[in-house]
């Protein structure tokens, strides 16, 4: 309704992921070319939304609970655990769409263990969801006996590998998940109870919104959705590494929300914006992979060019930038 | 007195331009040493502003500023307290973690060979505490004290900043009378001692209580500057409203319409620790006010009526049939609504824009999956903005920009929209300018009038006297009396509050 | 409801933690064998990986093979686990302690004691910072730079003096193991300068990022011109296989396929010709060290301070059979 505010808000980050793609295109200048090989697409803009598609679930996941004041830092563990169950499952030869369900089922259950903690238990949300990162992964090295699962199923390789209209099967999960969650938040009122709840749980509580369920559910769902994110890590690899499958991912969700505007204080949200930020993460990591700079550099890069992001995206420099691409637009539109 | 005593602040032309406002404009005010003055206005008439430019919080667009005839232009609140100007807020801003004497001494602490010397800290901090009348430990934090002695801590913070100018915003906001009254004579030693006290208020009875002199202004204008005992009460008022105003009207006892059966019957309602059992009943088309001094336990008796607390004793009858309320939202589902007291922490949501403010008690009883379906939403929200005469921009905008006033209506709104049966209040009128007071007042009776019961907590003893039907009384968290007809006067209330409960807990009800 | 799914949940962690509890358990199984030989105390570091799990199983293996008695404890990467535990060896009065450390340095006062105790301590797999070597009787570690060396050579004499440009997978930065297997691969290419090492990126040891840094690799250069890839682990050799299938190229003959580890999935895949050779990090780690310590024990014959494993090639022609021998191992 109110077009140009929420435009004013994904403004900037859409000019920052153009920032990224224009520097992906200096590197390697075939970047943005895409094409159609055997009904299957292939481009630098592809692979930016494939090998994003799990940090763009997981973002989607975190955002809600962070607009409720909380975080959810399991969802690194809870990807190996969905991964490694998923695995198993297949191995103790059962069929595919089995080991999905029981991956998911798995997310679902973590999610339920976060929410009753924070919920019932009244924990802090940062060290109730530490419990499940640190203990997700043993749970998860338990089923995978420290090993990485192989498996070769080809339809849990799928999740992965398959593709439909063109596009990788990830890159569909994740849009659908972004679109349905948020359809879901706008199209009910979900959306305007987890922000009451954020801002002001005392107000919202008195107001009649039924803070405990909607905590609950809102970690639930970040569960669901790092247990989707941990089958497609786990089927792109075809094999369930209970050390390595998402870890860190966490941070990376979180500071993708971060970069969609939503404050670790909770409040507003919103679930495009934070797959954007997602996708913005995701193109400057392919950018220095592909650079052919020194790989000690990696981390040095990563941590400048998102210290960059974040201080553009400070309300000290809000104005001057949309200032700035207020010209920008004015110009390309003369 | 004031006449005759030297001039510490002289303030010329004083102007700030917000784009799009000019939220002061060519504003004098001059400050005396030895003198209480107040200064005066609706929201909006530039009091903050003014206040922001002297302590720096703000740049100064144009204009002067002398202090001992010196000219000075503060950069920051560092700068001005430097110089000797010092404001006190309403919202407390020292530390609550910290312990007294570390909030006394913030940013300037007593040091011994490089190190903080808390010793000394502590005892300096005793003897400057003792001088305004505070014998408390320094040690202990700040958070172990009421909301009057940490005012009574952040004064004494800024006075012992060697102050000259005090400036005191809103101080008596969060106090009771018997505070109020520390207040004012601490106030006043001070202002004794040679300093020049800038006193912001909504409360008339203290502008004529402890104020010398008076500065009014109204929309970013200088209205002009008075003598207190020059001024009478009805044209202090229509300086500030630019007209003679029918607000004190509202102070007139109306008769109210017949009441109607009991909606609500709360018999014996208790909670250990919290408020003794209580018992009452609101009728339809009644208002039953609740007087009580601070923590007599009336918002207490709302809390536990709203389910917001659970009672252990007591029981609640709805149109004479018992409920169970084990949380807020058994309440919204019987038809009540709660209006708190502390409206920025319970009351608005303020990230959200006052349409979703409005809708959200609405909302919340519909559940999450049947959403008001937006154009609703904007209708319900427009109307209300009409009807209470909320005067913001738009719906859209977050209703942390508009002023307490405003947001108190838009809080109302959002209980009115579900179509209430009980409407539960509880301060509704505190830190609101004289405009928006009166609306409110004038809404709560055509409430009443629609047939709405209404359980109005205050502290406005005139007020309640003027608009309550009957009156429940809370002393020390018991029932000390319910005044009903026309004991309903503010000598008997006050006698009520006043005087030791007697065991009987309906007081001198009839 | 709500009540219910609490309690299992606590259950299920319970059921975890006791779980976990069990592996640091010694062996018991293994008292029993041979009462007359040796017995040695082995602190493992933990079970993170497949590799570690084969090693503790050789480790049995080769002592019930020789009638040797093993304890093992199980750390959990815990260093102060394995101090505990080396204590609890020098208590029960073991003829020798196996030590695989979990991080370098904090070592000399339980060793120390074991040395005060006249018990000899053999260092497995990995070496530690201390200024007194004589804290230690020997240490048997694979030679890192000699493995980078291995596949470097077999690279070298497969391309017969052809032009090469070779994509390289590091490790995790900041390991000297990465230093190495990177230093011995480049010693081991040197000669002619046909090859020649045209881009390097860390894949953190992991299939996943091995597969998105091969992406990468294929992406970012010349279709066709990429003729070889070295991966300082098997794992992100398999992820990099992976990606060049999905990009339609086929490994082990379009890009040749050169890693380091010998893990049974590098070896299926070399049976299916995706992969060209391996490098083994042997798991026998303490098969060696049996014996050093058994001539030790027997006549007193001091071992040399740093016994290093044979960095054994492997190739496909070999893979079927060595993938059955090793995937019951791991």
């Amino acid at each position: 309704m109110n077009t140009p505010a929420w435009f004013a808000a994904a403004r900037s980050r859409l000019l920052l992921l153009a920032i990224v793609l224009l520097a992906n295109v200096l590197v390697a200048p075939g970047f943005l070319e895409v094409r159609l090989v055997d009904g299957r697409l292939f481009g630098g803009i592809i692979d930016i939304l494939n090998r994003g598609a799990p940090v763009m679930l997981l973002a989607v996941g975190m955002a809600p609970v962070i607009a409720t004041r909380g975080i959810d830092l399991s969802v690194g563990a809870v990807m190996a655990i969905a991964g490694a169950v998923a695995a198993a499952t297949v191995n103790a030869g059962h069929a595919w769409p089995v080991a999905i369900l029981a991956a998911l089922g798995t997310g679902l259950a973590c999610g339920l263990w976060n929410g009753v903690l924070v919920t019932i238990f009244r924990m802090q949300p940062i060290v109730a969801t530490l419990i499940l990162m640190v203990a997700g992964r043993g749970i998860a090295q338990m089923i995978t006996q420290g090993r990485v699962l192989t498996f070769t199923d080809a339809g849990l390789a799928g999740v992965s590998s398959a593709s439909l209209l063109g596009l990788p099967l990830p890159v569909l999960l994740a849009l659908a998940a972004a679109i349905g969650t948020g359809l879901l938040v706008r199209g009910t009122a979900l959306g305007l109870f987890i922000e009451s709840v954020g801002t002001s749980p005392r107000a919202a509580r008195l107001a009649g919104v039924p803070a405990p369920a909607l905590l609950i559910g809102v970690y639930v769902w970040s569960g669901l959705m790092a247990a989707l994110a941990g089958l497609i890590a786990t089927a792109d690899i075809r094999g369930a590494d209970a050390n390595n499958a998402g870890l860190w991912l966490e941070l990376d969700a979180i500071l993708a929300v971060v970069i969609g505007g939503t404050s670790l204080y909770g409040g507003r949200f919103s679930i495009g914006l934070s797959v954007l930020g997602a996708l913005i993460l995701q193109g400057m990591r392919t950018c220095i992979l592909r650079s052919g700079l020194p790989p000690e550099l990696n981390l040095l890069l990563m941590a400048v060019v998102v210290a960059l992001v974040l201080v553009v995206q400070s309300p000290a420099c809000g104005p001057v930038l949309a200032r700035m691409t207020a010209r920008l637009t004015r110009r390309g539109t003369a | 007195m004031g006449d005759t005593a030297s001039m510490v602040l002289a303030v010329r032309g004083l102007t700030r331009t917000f784009p799009g406002v000019r939220a002061l404009d060519g504003v004098d005010l001059t400050l005396r040493a030895g003198e209480i003055h107040a200064l005066l206005g609706e929201n909006g008439a530039g009091k903050s502003t003014l206040i922001n430019l002297l302590t720096g919080a703000q740049p100064i667009d144009d204009g002067t500023i002398h202090l001992d005839g010196r000219a000075i232009r503060p950069k920051n609140p560092a700068d001005a307290a430097a110089n000797g100007i010092v404001a006190v807020y309403q919202e407390i801003t020292l530390l609550p973690n910290l312990s007294v004497a570390e909030n006394i001494y913030l940013g300037r602490e007593p040091t011994r060979f490089g190190l903080v010397d808390r010793a000394r800290m502590r005892r300096e901090g005793s003897a400057l505490l003792a001088r305004f009348g505070l014998s408390i430990d320094p040690a202990l934090p700040l958070s172990a004290f009421s909301t009057a002695v940490q005012q009574l801590i952040a004064i004494a913070r800024a006075v012992d900043m060697s102050a000259r100018v005090l400036i005191l915003d809103e101080p008596t906001a969060s106090l009771d009378s018997a505070e109020v009254a520390v207040l004012f004579r601490l106030m006043r030693e001070l202002a004794a001692s040679g300093l020049a006290i800038l006193f912001v208020t909504h409360f008339l009875d203290q502008v004529y209580t402890v104020t010398d002199r008076i500065t009014v202004l109204r929309g970013g204008k200088l209205v002009g500057e008075r003598l207190t005992a020059d001024l009478a009460r009805l044209d202090l008022v229509a300086m500030m409203l630019g007209s003679l105003p029918a607000t004190e009207s509202h102070l007139q006892r109306r008769t109210a319409v017949a009441p109607g059966d009991i909606v609500v019957q709360v018999t014996g309602l208790g909670r250990r620790n919290l408020v003794s059992p209580f018992t009452a009943e609101i009728r339809q088309a009644e208002v039953l006010g609740v007087a009580g001094l601070l923590g007599s336990g009336r918002t207490e008796t709302a809390l536990l009526l709203f389910g917001a607390v659970r009672a252990d004793t007591g029981g609640v009858l709805v149109d004479g049939k018992p409920v169970t309320l084990k949380g807020p939202r058994d309440a919204i589902r019987l038809g009540f609504g709660f209006c708190p007291e502390d409206r920025k922490l319970d009351g608005i949501v303020a990230d959200l824009s006052v349409r979703e403010n409005i809708v959200l008690a609405l909302q919340a009883r519909q559940g999450w999956w049947k959403r008001v379906p937006p154009a609703r939403q904007r209708a319900l929200a427009d109307d209300y903005i009409r009807l209470l005469n909320i005067r913001t921009p738009d719906a859209e905008k977050p209703i942390q920009l508009l002023s307490g006033g405003n947001q108190q209506k838009a809080l109302l709104a959002r209980w009115l929209a579900t179509r209430p049966r009980l409407l539960i209040l509880d301060e509704p009128t505190r830190g609101i300018d004289v405009g928006a007071h009166a609306e409110i007042i004038l809404l709560l009776e055509e409430l009443r009038n629609d047939g709405m019961a209404l359980y109005v907590i205050s502290s406005e003893i005139e007020e309640v006297a003027a608009y309550a039907d009957r009156v429940l009384v809370m002393r020390e968290r018991r029932q000390a009396g319910m005044l009903t007809g026309a004991e309903v006067t503010p000598a008997a209330i006050i006698d009520a509050i006043v005087r030791p409960v007697d065991g009987e807990p309906s007081g001198r009800a009839a | 409801m709500k009540g219910f799914a609490t309690w299992g949940a606590m259950a299920l962690m319970l059921a975890v933690m006791t779980g976990c509890g069990e592996k640091a358990s010694t062996d018991k199984a293994a008292d029993k064998t041979a009462p007359g030989g040796l017995t040695i105390g082995f602190s493992q570091i933990g079970s993170e990986s497949g590799w570690r799990a084969a090693e503790t199983k050789l480790a049995r293996s080769e002592a019930e093979k020789r009638g040797i008695t093993l304890k093992v404890s199980d750390a959990q990467q815990q260093q102060a686990n394995q101090i505990k535990a080396v204590r609890s060896f020098i208590a029960q009065g073991v003829d020798a302690i196996l030590l695989a450390p979990v991080i370098s340095s904090g070592w000399d006062e339980v060793l120390g004691e074991a040395k005060a105790a006249n018990i000899p301590v053999v260092l497995l797999d990995r070496l530690i910072d201390t200024a007194d070597p004589s804290l230690y009787l020997s240490s048997v570690t694979s030679d890192t730079v000699e493995e980078g060396r291995v596949a470097g050579r077999w690279l070298a004499e497969k391309l017969a003096g052809r032009d090469c440009r070779v994509v390289e997978l590091q490790g995790t930065i900041g390991a000297s193991l990465v230093a190495n297997r990177k230093k011995g691969f480049e010693e081991g290419i040197a000669g002619p300068g046909n090859i020649q090492i045209v881009r390097t990126q860390s894949g953190d040891f992991t299939r996943a990022k091995g597969k998105e840094v091969m992406e990468g690799f294929i992406k970012a250069e010349a279709p066709g011109s990429i003729c070889a890839v070295y991966a300082h682990n098997d794992d992100m050799m398999i992820g990099a296989i992976q990606a060049m299938k999905e990009a339609g190229l086929k490994p082990g003959s379009d890009i040749l396929a050169v890693s380091i580890d010998g893990v049974p999935d590098i070896f299926k895949a070399m049976a299916d010709g995706d992969a060209n050779a391996t490098v083994e990090l042997t798991p026998n780690m303490a098969g060696p060290a049996y014996d050093m310590l058994t001539a030790y024990k027997k006549d007193g014959t001091v071992p040399p301070k740093w016994v290093q494993t044979p960095s054994t090639l492997y190739l496909p022609d070999t893979a079927a059979a060595e993938y059955e021998r090793r995937k019951d191992l791991y």
